[in-house]
């Protein structure tokens, strides 16, 4: 007993889940199952894009394609900032569940800064697109892909508001341990946004 | 505030199947190695996207380096490794329903033909 209590020291804490039982007929909190119920109708959204993105791509009858328009360094730099917000989201979580609300509210403000950091990365590109003159009316491949990431686009900004929501009630001091359950919500939505961009940074951007 | 618990901290991988049975999340420290391998595998998927293979296997290498990566955020950052399982059929049964309507209507207009 005292070799295990000794070794739990240097172990880092299980971080224990808020609620095991709620008072609903499925035993589950039902926001958390509305917001993956949520979650499952939005792969059908984003198939659709993305269904739509394949059926027109290589079709266009003028340009410009993707060949000639696609940075994909500098999109993978964005792919990585948002990978990286997944993970500052879940250190969030990890921190209200422990009640260090000074780590929580850093880890919100760093996930909202690295989505509107690929978001101001993706206004970029959507400029550059139009400079060199890719706009959502000059072909197939324009109008599925502004329509595509468009919508990605404007499901990080909702995430982001969510996220600053977060902080500020956080800051006000409404945003306490035994509501973790509210951060958790809005990270499945985050993480859900994350995995919707790598299926379409390799189907849209790397997929020859 | 519940309390770490003692069991199975000389056997990880005990203690990976107590917290599945108790609905406990990950360590910081499991977040952590989990965004190192999904930067690893960008970084592979990237390389990949640059070298000369043939296409069909380069695509291929693609989806499934994706699917990894997908997976792995669902199941250690979305916790569907470690919640209720009804959850995971949830969010399993909107994504098979999406995945398999969209690729029957991509196949019967012949999008993957040559």
């Amino acid at each position: 007993m005292a070799t295990k209590e000794k070794s739990l020291a240097h172990e880092e804490p299980v971080t224990p889940a808020p609620e095991h039982h709620h008072a609903t007929n499925t035993g589950l909190s039902n926001e958390k199952l509305a917001m993956w119920a949520f979650l499952g109708s939005e792969c059908l959204l984003f198939g659709a894009l993305i269904s739509t993105y394949f059926l027109y791509r290589g079709r266009s009858v003028s340009g410009p394609t993707p060949e000639d328009v696609y940075d994909i360094p500098y999109t993978s730099v964005s792919s990585f900032v948002l990978l990286m917000s997944s993970l500052t989201m879940v250190l969030a979580l990890a921190a209200i569940q422990r009640g260090d609300y000074r780590r929580l509210r850093i880890w919100l403000l760093a996930t909202a800064l690295l989505g509107a950091s690929f978001i101001a990365g993706q206004v970029y590109e959507f400029t550059s697109f139009i400079r060199e003159g890719l706009t959502i009316k000059t072909n197939l491949f324009g109008s599925s892909f502004f329509v595509l990431t468009g919508f990605h686009g404007v499901h990080v900004t909702l995430g982001i508001v969510m996220l600053l929501s977060l902080w500020n009630l956080s800051l006000r001091g409404s945003l306490t341990q035994d509501r973790s359950e509210v951060v958790e919500i809005a990270g499945l939505y985050w993480h859900f946004v994350d995995v919707v961009w790598i299926v379409i940074f390799t189907v849209v951007y790397l997929v020859k | 505030m519940t309390q770490p618990t003692l069991e199975g901290v000389d056997h990880p991988a005990e203690d990976e199947e107590a917290q599945v049975e108790h609905g406990a999340h990950p360590t910081e420290a499991k977040y952590i190695k989990v965004a190192l391998v999904l930067a690893v595998l960008t970084a592979v998927e990237i390389a990949l996207s640059y070298t000369g293979f043939p296409e069909a296997a380069t695509n291929g290498a693609l989806l499934i380096l994706a699917a990894v990566k997908f997976i792995m955020v669902a199941a250690y950052f979305m916790h569907l490794k470690f919640d209720n399982k009804l959850l995971r059929r949830l969010f399993i049964t909107g994504f098979v329903l999406a995945a398999s309507v969209y690729v029957g209507y991509l196949l019967t207009l012949g999008v993957f033909l040559p």
